[in-house]
């Protein structure tokens, strides 16, 4: 029988959104291959979530704990999740693409001799084989991919994939885990995590980007439209506005920073080059504001408006503000 | 300091990418290639290195075909010592497992004291192989690092990497491996004088044989297709920006229903 496992990522003391997306999903193939879900979560503190993954179709939650995962560590993680793969024997292990996924899936893919395929936005089954579809060149072109040794191990894109409830019993099963400390790692010194309920670009839901039309690094009015928006947006930048060192890096959108897939994406003064597109072309509604009427952008835009940002956006907040009080 | 830097030659990012009508791939005609953006902050961070500790070896790997030389060279212009490039045709098949396997077997015959790759190349996306890397070489690996500071004795560094919102500060053993985010650094350009010099510098050529590789792929890739072309919506000129303003947050509520 084929099964499925999937990863819950807990950052911060709470389980991230695409833990939920990985269940929806995990689920509908483990049903189309006739067999069951799990899933995995560390550390102590994770049994509370899962009820919450059993709204989603988790069968069995093994929580693997143990004094060294406590904490993140992609050595010690990785040794755990290669365990239980190895005990469990999942055909199908599915792990978020989040920065914490990167980390995670090639270590624990590489301890199993396989190659893990990352950063899929769709998947669908060919028998027992999972084939996952990805962006290839910050999304320039897709290929299918197909992992050709057990486990077939895959990251999703966050945000992606469709989150769906199928209750199940989400039996917790917790499975102590001493790792080989014998294999050097990291020790993390500080974390320093923004405070505020700032979403990351790559998992926001609407995402507000400035380009080199802001003129500068006054962001106030695409800060101000994000809070309207509240907790679920967050600001991008152009590359342009990254390397006048008006926005950090991480703020990046395109090709040499982050793809990213929002319900909503409203690029402010950014005219839209090849490597930005790319970055951000698979938003599900893209609004555009440049007073450039030529700007490449609006190719892309459902909703352009050719105008000065500055005189634009302030009215676009009050509006904004007005609709969402109602 | 002796430094590995695991570098990747990608088609430009300027390249508009098309797909062969077989669907096989990308079609590579009169594609200009680069190095990969992130590996030029890992050959920068190294070059820092070896001045910082006054003495040491930048290597440079990559595994690729013959055109890979060019960007070999390139980074040896930037004043990395030497190169490494792992040429074979059955290494080529675009598995990350298969090219860590290759940077292991390579990294196995060099001494170093840290290895540095891209967090991502920008052609695949896949994020893997310095993850992968560490992994078979039995190594910790720090990724997405923005800033670096190895001790006097070189036994330890302390890295600052990119975490979902925010930073975290870790301190690695050495040798480790280590991927290069942007922020790391401003690459620095090769130099005339640079070039003239790195036309001299050797660069040793290796096979999946020399390593003790059998080129067994993990992955494949089928089915290439375009993105499905977006479609210009409409479009609100010449118009007060109170006005184009409204139409377009009541458009996002009624009829995109976003917001």
């Amino acid at each position: 029988m084929s099964n499925v496992m999937i990863y819950g990522e807990i950052k911060a003391g709470k389980i991230k959104k695409t833990a939920f997306e990985l269940a929806s999903e995990g689920r509908r193939l483990a049903d189309e291959l006739g067999g069951s879900l799990s899933a995995v979560l560390m550390g102590s503190q994770a049994e509370q979530f899962a009820p919450e993954l059993a709204r989603y179709g988790v069968d069995t939650v093994y929580i693997a704990e143990g004094r060294e995962l406590e904490t993140y560590n992609s050595e010690y993680y990785a040794q755990a999740l290669a365990h239980l793969i190895g005990e469990k024997k999942p055909e199908i292990v599915l792990i978020g693409h989040s920065m914490q996924g990167k980390d995670l899936a090639p270590r624990t893919a590489a301890k199993l001799g396989v190659t893990a395929i990352a950063d899929c936005v769709s998947f669908q089954l060919e028998g027992s084989t999972l084939v996952g579809n990805r962006p290839m060149y910050a999304g320039k072109c897709y290929a299918q991919w197909i992992a050709i040794k057990s486990p077939q191990i895959a990251s999703a894109r966050p945000n992606v994939l469709e989150i769906a409830e199928n209750p199940k019993a989400g039996t917790v099963e917790k499975v102590s885990f001493s790792p080989d400390i014998s294999r050097s790692t990291y020790v993390t010194k500080d974390l320093n995590l923004d405070t505020s309920d700032k979403v990351d670009l790559t998992e926001a839901e609407i995402i507000v980007t400035g380009g080199r039309g802001m003129g500068g690094s006054d962001y106030s009015l695409l800060e101000e439209m994000a809070a309207i928006f509240g907790s679920r947006a967050t600001i991008g930048a152009s590359r342009a506005s990254v390397d006048a060192g008006w926005r950090p890096h991480s703020d990046q959108v395109g090709q040499t920073g982050k793809t990213v897939t929002p319900n909503l994406y409203i690029a402010c003064g950014i005219s839209g080059s090849i490597q930005h597109l790319a970055g951000m072309g698979s938003s599900k509604v893209i609004v555009a504001i440049n007073k450039d009427n030529e700007a490449p952008i609006f190719t892309k835009a459902d909703y352009g408006i050719v105008a000065d940002l500055f005189k634009v956006v302030p009215e676009f907040n009050k509006e904004l503000k007005a609709l969402l009080a109602e | 300091m002796k430094s590995l830097v695991c570098l990747k030659q990608v088609p430009d990012t300027e390249t508009q990418i098309k797909v062969k009508p077989d669907a096989t791939g990308i079609v590579t005609d009169g594609i200009k290639y680069v190095i990969n953006p992130y590996d030029e902050y890992s050959v920068e961070e190294v070059l820092r290195l070896k001045d910082k500790f006054k003495a040491g070896e930048v290597m440079i790997l990559s595994v690729g075909p013959d055109r890979t030389t060019e960007a070999i060279r390139t980074a040896l212009a930037m004043g990395a010592d030497r190169g490494i490039h792992v040429n074979d045709e059955s290494l080529n098949q675009g598995d990350p497992y298969l090219i860590a396997e290759a940077l292991a077997g390579a990294s196995k015959q060099v001494e170093y004291d840290v290895i540095f790759c891209g967090h991502r190349a920008i052609d695949d996306d896949f994020s893997e192989v310095g993850a992968m890397l560490a992994e078979l070489l039995q190594l910790p690996q720090v990724t997405l690092v923005t800033k670096v500071e190895v001790s006097e004795d070189k036994k330890t560094a302390t890295i600052e990497r990119d975490v979902e919102g925010g930073r975290e500060t870790v301190e690695v053993p050495l040798p480790c491996v280590l991927t290069s985010q942007k922020g790391l650094n401003e690459p620095r350009y090769a130099s005339l004088p640079g070039i003239m010099k790195a036309k001299k510098k050797p660069i040793d050529q290796k096979t999946a044989a020399d390593l003790g590789i059998i080129a067994e792929a993990r992955s494949l890739a089928r089915n290439f297709s375009m993105p499905s072309e977006r479609q210009a919506g409409k479009k609100y000129e010449n118009m007060e920006p109170a006005e184009a303003a409204k139409a377009v947050v009541q458009a996002l509520r009624n009829e995109a229903k976003v917001i």
